[in-house]
């Protein structure tokens, strides 16, 4: 995928405190070149002064950043070659749409920033915009012409700062598509702060987990939702099912009064959690299964494209747990009482 | 563009690949001289124009030669003499009851303003606000056309005007439009959901504005109270032209300097007028941090309803206060056009014949140079240092410098001018031949009139989004080219709001001019001041009301020029509450 301009990035061992709040807790990050890296984690977790930082907006307080094969960590911002689109856009509202998207274009020739604007304006969809104003945009157009603006001076570096938090949801999943598309034909390397777990699967290559100023896992978005690093991780993307356990005298596991086979077995003596995904969850399975617990249906709740059941384990009383199904594979319930199955594939250990 | 061409390589728009380093360095070089450059020369300025010159006036009280009356020994004889306990107790009966009766007015006012429906608002404000073009002598000359042995509406006072009611009286006029402009900004927004929520629960429209209303203005009523007596206390225009025999201190310190060249007195007089306002200024800061902030970003704005009896009554009041102030302007401009009052009262401009008087127009016209170059020097230089502080990376320089600003604002124009001349006159001062200059008169006003105008530009640049300078940097534009092609085409209205405001300061001020003119350089309202006390008491009016015409025309001319430009620019700016 990345041309031969794209380069890649390597953040080494970033701190950055402010007073006695760590925001940045030695994070190293390795960005391949033409890749979409995506930041993701609660509000506070550092994944916005990590931006600002590689940005040189902020200066880190140790840690290096090499962006191709250039030692960018002392450097000003305007010596880093980066584009960036905030949040807020930060479109200049006094000036065009056009003087916009050539106001880094300084110091070329009047015909060249011509050339080069409409040419970014086509490439975003939006030519003919020339002479507008940013006011007169709806906020996917300011969106793309902040995008435009970042992308005219062709640098080798794409910062984008939760660009579509300022958009309303139908907006949103579309141009996060069209965002992809357009990153992946122009192969520039490419690093995306959100907190919107949608987004980051929709984009990214790799998505790097981010809480307290750590990373607790970078990897594809297949694997952090299938095989999530710690509990954190597993908890903030997607939802799940929690079980505290004892190490059983034959190597499984024991929640309450359960016997709850694993894929593996565990060592020595250990307590922890279980964890399963609502999904993984087979309610009333045609024929016998591991772990076939008898439970107690709560509550039933259709989401469209799925049912969301909110059980009890008749062996576990006072813990709630989800399951999901698709509609279509919705078995027969009759009352309240059902059967669950944990398959032991699908459950992960976290002790 | 088909998906093998990458946009770096674009075929249409070849980019110069090498340009971009070429920039960067040359970015990056612009910059450090911009803000390093200008961060530094901003406290050279504040150093020289407002650390010095108090340290100076500090430094004369406390240690200065006691044949000049300063030093400790002459502190405590001053403070202990009976006549200090009376100039003293003068000055706070005066400044007090002013307080106490502008105050409650003022707030009626901004309440009328903001909170009612009364027709006609902009009328009454703009009424308001006369005071604020005229020297504080203005009002002190129209009550004597009224009030004086000689005065139109003499029979009405059993007394006579000069001495405390009629200082009280010119200082409530003087100083009513300050009070209005703290009230108005703090009757402004109202969060309109808590209102709906005391009236849903039944409170009484007394009992929600005891609960919202007052609760959210009241730290405005306490800095309006300071405000006012500050400007009563360190005031002389009023007290020198209606005064009589009622002597009150801040007069003694002009007497002390001008009069009996006794340095030292002067400046330990100048200390005393320092600590009210010091102490209201970190009270009222005090204040401020500890409210919270009302207006939420999910607050609506409170837009107020009809109400026939209370719309009435607020009309009446706003109307009469409008009545007594067209009065007294009316009653000085036309005072200014009488031939020889009382005897004589056809019209002429005779009183404006300024030419035959030493200084006359030679005043005039420095007036205009003064205010003229203070409002296009200091609102330069106060623009680009409120952009330098606040949109830049925030060290100790920057803290420094904000910590500055703030305190002119804490100290009378009185005490300024002491200061500039403690500071200034010293023959070893490498810089004492600016002294009596309008040069050094502008450094005074800009200084003077500082923080004002800096909370302005402040309170624009932080509507600003914080990213736009991050977006210039990304896109490698040096910050000051942004400066100027982004931040002040915005923030121009501000501007000329700054440039207006110390246009007119400067053309009104006396209280520290005073003490810096010379013959060459002196001013408009310091002549006013000269030629009521050589008993030219229509040429002073003539004068004043020169002034008036004068901060009038400018105001009206900027507002033009403001609006034309919110006009022009309408296709980008979108409307923002409050302006």
């Amino acid at each position: 995928m990345a041309t031969p301009h794209a380069v890649s990035m390597k953040v080494r061992n970033i701190h950055k405190g402010f007073g006695a709040f760590k925001a940045l807790d030695g994070i190293s990050l390795d960005i391949a070149a033409g890749e979409l890296v995506c930041l993701l984690g609660p509000s506070g977790c550092g994944k916005t002064t990590l931006l600002r930082c590689i940005a040189g907006l902020e200066k880190q307080d140790n840690g290096t950043i090499v962006i191709g094969s250039r030692d960018v960590s002392d450097l000003p911002p305007q010596a880093r070659d980066y584009g960036i689109v905030f949040q807020s856009y930060a479109l200049f509202p006094n000036l065009s749409v056009e003087q916009n998207i050539g106001y880094g274009l300084n110091g070329n020739s009047r015909a060249t920033i011509k050339a080069r604007v409409t040419q970014m304006l086509e490439l975003v969809g939006l030519a003919g915009s020339e002479k507008k104003y940013p006011g007169q945009l709806s906020g996917g157009q300011q969106q793309r012409v902040a995008l435009a603006r970042a992308l005219a001076p062709a640098p080798s570096l794409l910062l984008l700062d939760e660009p579509m938090s300022a958009l309303d949801a139908r907006v949103r999943e579309h141009l996060c598509g069209e965002l992809r598309e357009l990153q992946k034909r122009l192969g520039i390397t490419t690093l995306m702060v959100t907190h919107n777990q949608d987004e980051a699967m929709l984009m990214a290559d790799r998505i790097a987990v981010i809480n307290q100023g750590r990373v607790e896992q970078y990897a594809s978005a297949h694997d952090i939702y299938r095989s999530p690093a710690t509990p954190f991780v597993a908890e903030f993307v997607g939802q799940g099912n929690w079980l505290p356990f004892e190490r059983s005298l034959d190597g499984h596991a024991q929640v309450g009064g359960l016997h709850v086979r694993l894929p593996v077995r565990l060592p020595g003596e250990s307590r922890g959690r279980l964890f399963c995904r609502p999904e993984s969850v087979v309610v009333n399975p045609p024929v016998h299964e591991d772990n076939l617990f008898s439970a107690h249906l709560h509550e039933l709740t259709f989401l469209g494209n799925r049912c969301r059941l909110r059980f009890e384990l008749d062996a576990l009383p006072g813990h709630s747990l989800l399951a999901e199904v698709e509609p279509d594979a919705m078995p027969r319930l009759t009352g309240a009482d059902m059967w669950v199955a944990l398959p032991p594939r699908s459950l992960q250990v976290f002790v | 563009m088909d998906a093998e061409t990458p946009v770096s390589a674009g075929s249409q728009a070849r980019l110069n690949p090498q340009l971009k380093d070429t920039l960067a360095s040359n970015g990056v070089i612009a910059d450090r001289l911009f803000i390093k450059g200008g961060q530094w020369l901003l406290l050279a300025l504040l150093l020289l124009t407002v650390v010095f010159p108090l340290a100076a006036m500090l430094w004369r009280g406390i240690a200065g030669d006691a044949s000049q009356g300063g030093g400790m020994q002459a502190a405590i004889t001053l403070v202990s003499s009976a006549n200090f306990r009376w100039l003293l107790g003068n000055s706070l009966k005066v400044s007090l009851t002013v307080a106490l009766i502008v105050v409650p007015l003022a707030y009626a006012f901004a309440y009328a303003l903001q909170r009612t429906c009364i027709r006609a608002k902009p009328l009454w404000r703009g009424i308001s606000l006369l005071p604020l073009l005229a020297p504080s002598m203005l009002p002190g000359i129209a009550l004597i056309y009224l009030f004086g042995n000689q005065g139109v509406l003499r029979g009405l006072l059993s007394d006579n005007i000069y001495g405390f009611w009629g200082i009280v009286i010119g200082q409530a006029i003087y100083t009513f439009p300050h009070a209005l402009m703290v009230l108005l900004s703090a009757l402004a927004l109202a969060d309109a959901r808590l209102f709906d929520a005391a009236s849903s629960m039944g409170a009484s429209p007394w009992r929600a504005f005891r609960s919202i209303t007052w609760s959210g203005s009241r730290q405005g009523v306490f800095a309006a109270l300071c405000l006012v007596f500050t400007l009563c206390i360190t005031d002389f225009g009023v007290p020198v032209v209606v005064g009589g025999d009622y002597q009150v201190l801040a007069l003694e310190a002009y007497k002390a300097v001008v009069g009996q060249q006794q340095f030292g007195r002067g400046a330990l007089i100048g200390m005393v007028l320092l600590l009210p306002a010091l102490l209201s200024f970190a009270v009222d800061l005090w204040l401020r941090r500890r409210q919270r902030d009302a207006m939420g970003g999910r607050a609506q704005v409170y837009h107020p309803r009809p109400s026939r009896g209370r719309d009435l009554a607020f009309l009446c009041t706003t109307a009469l206060i409008c009545l007594a102030l067209l009065g007294v302007f009316g009653m000085a401009i036309y005072s200014s056009l009488v031939k020889f009052w009382p005897y004589n009262l056809s019209l002429s401009l005779d009183h404006y014949a300024f030419s035959e008087l030493p200084g006359g127009w030679l005043a005039y016209r420095n007036s205009l140079v003064l205010a003229g170059c203070s409002a296009l020097f200091g609102s330069l230089v106060i623009f680009t240092g409120a952009y330098l502080i606040e949109k830049t990376r925030q060290t100790a320089l920057t803290q420094l410098l904000r910590l500055l600003s703030f305190v002119p604002m804490a100290v009378p124009g009185l005490v300024f001018g002491l200061g500039y001349v403690f500071f200034f006159n010293q023959p070893n001062n490498p810089l004492s031949g600016l002294y009596g200059t309008l040069t050094l008169l502008v450094l005074c006003t800009i200084a003077h009139f500082f923080t004002t105008a800096q909370m302005t530009a402040a309170a624009a640049l932080r509507q600003l989004d914080g990213e736009y300078e991050a977006a210039a940097l990304s896109l490698k534009v040096p910050l000051v080219r942004h400066f100027f092609r982004v931040t002040l085409p915005i923030c121009l209205p501000a501007l000329l709001d700054i440039i207006r405001y110390l246009f007119v300061s400067a053309m009104t001020t006396v209280s520290a001019a005073i003490f810096l003119y010379s013959p060459d350089s002196v001013l408009a309202a310091v002549a006013v001041l000269n030629m009521d006390d050589a008993g030219n008491v229509g040429g002073a009016a003539a004068m004043s009301t020169l002034i008036l015409l004068t901060s009038a025309g400018v105001s009206l001319l900027l507002a033009g020029v403001s609006r034309g430009l919110l006009r022009r620019s309408q296709a980008w700016r979108q409307p923002t509450p409050g302006l």
